[in-house]
């Protein structure tokens, strides 16, 4: 039997949140990816306890629901915080000074890459490139993007952030 | 009937085969590491591979997934094809030195260096045990995980499978769990054993059946006698 999915943090969803995304999408096996796709823009990450449900919801085997969560890179697997800070690692960021910028991030927020701070406000995240080379270097929170970044710049743009959790 | 030629002979095949079975069936052997009669092809070591096309237009392909075409001219040892499978050997023996299956290749196509930086895996990604929790033991237990240099197969969250039975049937079908002659410690990276063999045993002793395969050791043994 699978339980209610409650999760650790402060993240959770509940089961009738997660029947009715399965509802909306008529039990279709092949819908799995929208599926994951919106329980995760709910709860921002997926919990094991949810990807078990599915699975047997949809009558789908627990390990291709797992290896399609684990083959793409938006779907997190791990909690993440509140806010979603990807650092561009591209070539034109890099030449621009993107480590530095990344490098700066991690010691303001004293975490590494794909972490999240302890009080679930932060994830920190790295991406090839994001094809606007032009604003780089590039660090996005939230879908927002923040061009021409440089070390002097992180901590007030995370200071906002933090204030706006508030 | 599919009419097509391979390595310049004319041959019938069923319809719905691959060039692979079709040269089987003609008793020509092209060789393989991740296909097995039981199992769907899968086309992931690319072992297999023969060309097809004539001239410019001449391409390699793997022959256990494409299927046989009326009118295909397919060369299964050509210069081409054997040197692309004595590269993929070499990257296999360089990925999972310590199996027998990948040391046996090596040998049976004379690959007598590696070139490649090597690394200790216990695996080669295959996909011949997730084939077989699948599609013989009807688990689905087992997968692949991860992406790019990551990918493994594993169970789901690395824990114990609800649905695994424990059949060992993954164990069984393994290519890379049959540890070569010489253990997994090897001093060599690439074992070669088999290349300096003739059936010495089988000339000396005629009642005797070689049990051991093309080993290497009655040879060594000979040698050491002749030595005293």
């Amino acid at each position: 039997m699978i339980q209610n999915p409650t999760s650790r943090g402060n993240c959770f969803i509940e089961t009738a949140e997660i029947d009715k995304i399965l509802e909306k999408h008529e039990y279709k096996k092949s819908a799995l990816i929208p599926i994951l796709q919106e329980i995760q823009s709910k709860n921002r990450w997926l919990p094991c306890e949810t990807l078990k449900y599915v699975s047997e919801k949809l009558d789908i085997p627990l390990i291709d629901v797992y290896s399609l969560a684990t083959f793409y890179k938006s779907f997190s697997l791990k909690p993440r915080g509140k806010h979603v800070i990807t650092a561009c690692c591209g070539t034109a960021c890099h030449v621009r000074g993107g480590p530095k910028v990344l490098q700066e991030i991690q010691n303001q927020l004293n975490i590494g890459v794909d972490e999240t701070t302890p009080d679930k406000k932060f994830t920190l995240e790295t991406v090839r490139c994001l094809g606007a080379c032009a604003l780089g270097p590039l660090v996005v929170i939230d879908g927002k993007y923040h061009g021409q970044m440089n070390t002097k710049k992180v901590a007030s743009i995370l200071k906002k952030y933090s204030k706006k959790n508030k | 009937m599919i009419e097509l030629t391979i390595d310049g002979l004319p041959v019938l095949v069923e319809e719905g085969s691959t060039i692979l079975d079709a040269a089987r069936f003609y008793g020509i052997d092209i060789p393989t590491l991740c296909h097995n009669d039981g199992l769907t092809p899968y086309g992931a070591c690319r072992l297999c591979v023969v060309e097809i096309g004539k001239g410019e237009n001449a391409k390699l392909v793997s022959s256990c997934t494409y299927p046989a075409e009326p009118g295909l001219v397919v060369r299964t040892n050509s210069k081409r094809v054997t040197e692309a499978r004595k590269v993929l050997v070499e990257l296999l023996v360089a990925m999972c030195p310590s199996s027998k299956t990948v040391q046996d290749l090596a040998s049976a196509m004379e690959v007598k260096k590696v070139r490649f930086k090597v690394e200790h895996n216990d695996c080669i990604l295959c996909g011949l045990c997730v084939r077989m929790c699948e599609e013989q033991m009807m688990a689905k237990a087992i997968g692949f995980v991860n992406r790019g240099k990551d990918r493994k197969i594993t169970t789901p969250f690395d824990m114990k499978s609800d649905v695994c039975r424990t059949c060992g049937g993954c164990m069984y079908i393994c290519p890379a769990c049959e540890l070569r002659c010489q253990g997994p410690d090897a001093e060599t990276d690439l074992c070669n054993a088999c290349l300096n063999v003739q059936p010495v045993c089988l000339k000396e002793e005629d009642n005797k059946m070689c049990f051991l395969g093309t080993c290497g050791w009655c040879y060594e043994e000979l040698g050491r006698k002749k030595k005293k």
